[in-house]
């Protein structure tokens, strides 16, 4: 067989190439180059090594940020899959209510993630906010934009707002997806309905739950735009996360330098953890 | 202990599932549900589990009413097409969950575990999960746990139609060797004619939510009580024809004459005569024949035995046949029904002879 050579094939990859090279490996690699020299006005760079890199490890407010950023992270899983996969429990298998309810469902995820944050903004508030009056009016004192666990109640209580939907999707499209035969094998065994969870539901979602919470994992730790309307980071710094410490840098300060040091670090952290994430969950599958 | 259908019947809204059914079903028997798809096997079997409740009539087992008794109540194992085991328990502990839940001493599980890993092959891969395991296992797992728990009913629905061919064929011999000796009633799904005649036993034919006859396997095959059933029981599907009877002779495809044959002391008249495949032969080989020649639709030849459909007279008859005969597709082919074979049926499509 002799291979047929057609060089003008090069010309129709040509489009893909460029689009992924402005799309990713141009300002990846401008960002690689800004961490590694400091730069000033007049286009000026002068190389730099590592020194951002250094300074960035032992910079507290952004270990700060980092904490809190994790603390949420966890908060925020430990909230949401939970009851996303017992909402889709919940959900009907057939009917007319099917359709009802995923449009329900789906409607936080269509909602502009600055519109969810002016939403629940608006919301909160202590004076004129149905959330804010409401809590004020049980008599609990609540301003979320003086008491930093009113923040981060208020934060929270958004973000489940807006993903746990995403979960409920998931693990609804996974559940319906078990045959019927399953559930009439296990009433012919006899098996409760905590036993049929546990040892149909759960396995056969297994999967699934994997990509929702490698989701939300990595989306949490990347929340911006619905905090920084929500509170600006406030009040002082104590909901101020790792991608607003990183906008000050790098849009306030005008520090490209540590900015891009830091976009380089915090894209390795969610590289690392969902590595080892889905490596852990999918051991078993391999041996 | 024999389980009775009196009368029952299915109703999903406006649809008839099940048409007024009544079934006794003997101790110990294999009972083969024969039907194609959507005929109301699959129905059937889950009102006899308790399942489904039926919208009327009455189920005893050993003389004691269990309609709309359920069937975690009732003491009854199933097996389904699909290979249903717990997807995260080893093949041990799947083979012994139906004995944890009656809350069985660990020695005894362990026991009939063994046993009826040792019946159905399974020894070596007691430890594996069911995605390690081939088709055949997976669902030799799935009646391994349909056969320790002792049920005095054990319903197979189509279990082997997802497996592969040469999987099928060794399960198939193995099958009413497992439930021989045994004192549950075994029932068994299949659309296939030639499963329900390898098991033997006794065979509800269905049709359309009826059951159209019910019996010893042989003896429905022989004798079917009407055409549907005849149609139900045989692969390839039976050739008919509309007959003139005139004394001694009859008239097909309108302008043939062939003898009477089988329907040589049967009145004058018309008749729909029904010939299975398998006494259409490209040779002469019957004392009594009919010869005709149609235009060659389709040939299967497997070495063994060569299958020819022809079109003949608007329809489409089939022949079956030993050995190759190698027909030219759209050239015309003379063949010959053997007329002593076939079977004649009257106007409702009642069997007449």
């Amino acid at each position: 067989m002799s291979k047929t050579v057609n060089q003008k094939a090069w010309w129709l990859v040509l489009p893909v190439f460029v689009m992924v090279a402005f799309n990713a490996l141009i300002p990846l690699m401008t960002v690689v180059n800004y961490s590694v020299q400091e730069s000033f006005g007049n286009n000026e760079f002068f190389w730099s090594g590592t020194v951002w890199f250094q300074q960035l490890l032992a910079d507290d407010q952004i270990h700060e940020s980092l904490l809190r950023q994790i603390v949420f992270t966890s908060i925020v899983l430990a909230i949401q899959v939970p009851l996303g996969l017992s909402i889709a429990l919940c959900m009907p298998k057939k009917g007319p209510w099917v359709s009802v309810c995923l449009v329900l469902m789906a409607l936080p995820l269509l909602v502009p993630w600055n519109v969810v944050g002016s939403m629940w903004n608006i919301m909160a508030l202590p004076d004129i906010g149905l959330l804010g009056k409401g809590i004020n009016a049980l008599g609990i004192p609540f301003n979320y934009t003086r008491q930093p666990m009113a923040a981060w109640f208020t934060v929270i209580l958004m973000d489940v707002w807006h993903w746990t939907s995403l979960v409920v999707l998931l693990c609804y499209a996974g559940l319906v997806s078990i045959p019927d035969a399953y559930y009439q094998a296990a009433k012919v065994d006899g098996a409760k309905p905590w036993a049929v969870f546990r040892y149909i539901q759960l396995p056969k979602l297994k999967h699934v739950l994997t990509i929702a919470i490698l989701l939300r994992f990595m989306d949490s730790f990347m929340i911006y735009t619905e905090v920084i309307v929500l509170t600006g980071g406030g009040p002082g710094s104590t909901t101020k996360f790792l991608s607003i410490d990183l906008v000050q840098k790098a849009l306030g300060g005008f520090d490209l330098g540590p900015a891009a040091a830091l976009s380089i670090v915090y894209f390795l952290i969610i590289l690392l953890m969902s590595w080892l994430f889905y490596t852990l969950m999918m051991r078993n599958e391999a041996n | 202990m024999s389980l009775e259908l009196h009368n029952i019947t299915k109703q999903v809204g406006a649809d008839t599932h099940i048409h007024p059914t009544s079934l006794v079903l003997k101790p110990g028997s294999f009972n083969v549900l024969l039907g194609t798809t959507l005929s109301g096997k699959t129905t059937l079997m889950q009102l006899m589990a308790g399942i489904q409740k039926p919208s009327s009539g009455t189920i005893r087992f050993a003389g004691k009413d269990v309609t709309g008794v359920a069937v975690q109540k009732r003491n009854v194992s199933m097996v389904y097409q699909q290979f249903i085991n717990y997807p995260n328990f080893n093949v041990y502990d799947n083979i012994a969950s139906p004995l944890r839940v009656a809350g069985m001493s660990s020695a005894e599980i362990d026991a009939r575990v063994g046993k009826a890993a040792d019946l159905l092959r399974l020894t070596p891969m007691l430890k594996r999960r069911p995605n390690e395991l081939s088709g055949g296992q997976q669902q030799r797992t799935a009646i391994a746990r349909a056969l320790v728990k002792d049920s005095d009913l054990i319903l197979l629905d189509e279990p082997l139609a997802n497996l592969d061919y040469k999987l099928r064929e060794e399960l198939r011999e193995e099958l009413p060797k497992l439930f021989a000796g045994r004192e549950a009633i075994v029932v068994y799904a299949t659309t296939e004619p030639i499963e329900a005649l390898l098991f033997g036993g006794t065979t509800a034919a269905l049709h359309e939510g009826r059951v159209t006859q019910f019996g010893p396997t042989s003896a429905i095959y022989r004798t079917p009580r009407d055409l549907v059933t005849a149609q139900v029981f045989s692969d390839p599907p039976i050739n008919t024809a509309i007959v003139e009877k005139r004394g001694e002779t009859m008239t097909v495809f309108g302008n043939v004459a062939w003898p009477a044959g089988s329907a040589r002391s049967l009145p004058d008249g018309r008749y729909t005569m029904g010939i299975r495949p398998h006494h259409v032969t490209p040779e002469k080989a019957a004392k009594t024949s009919g010869a005709f020649t149609g235009r060659v639709l389709v040939t299967e030849l497997s070495g063994s035995e060569s299958i020819i459909h022809v079109e003949v007279g608007g329809s489409t008859w089939v022949s079956q046949s030993h050995g190759i005969h190698a027909f030219e597709v759209g050239a015309s082919a003379t063949l010959h029904a053997d007329l002593d074979q076939a079977l004649f049926f009257g106007a409702n499509g009642e069997l007449i002879r």
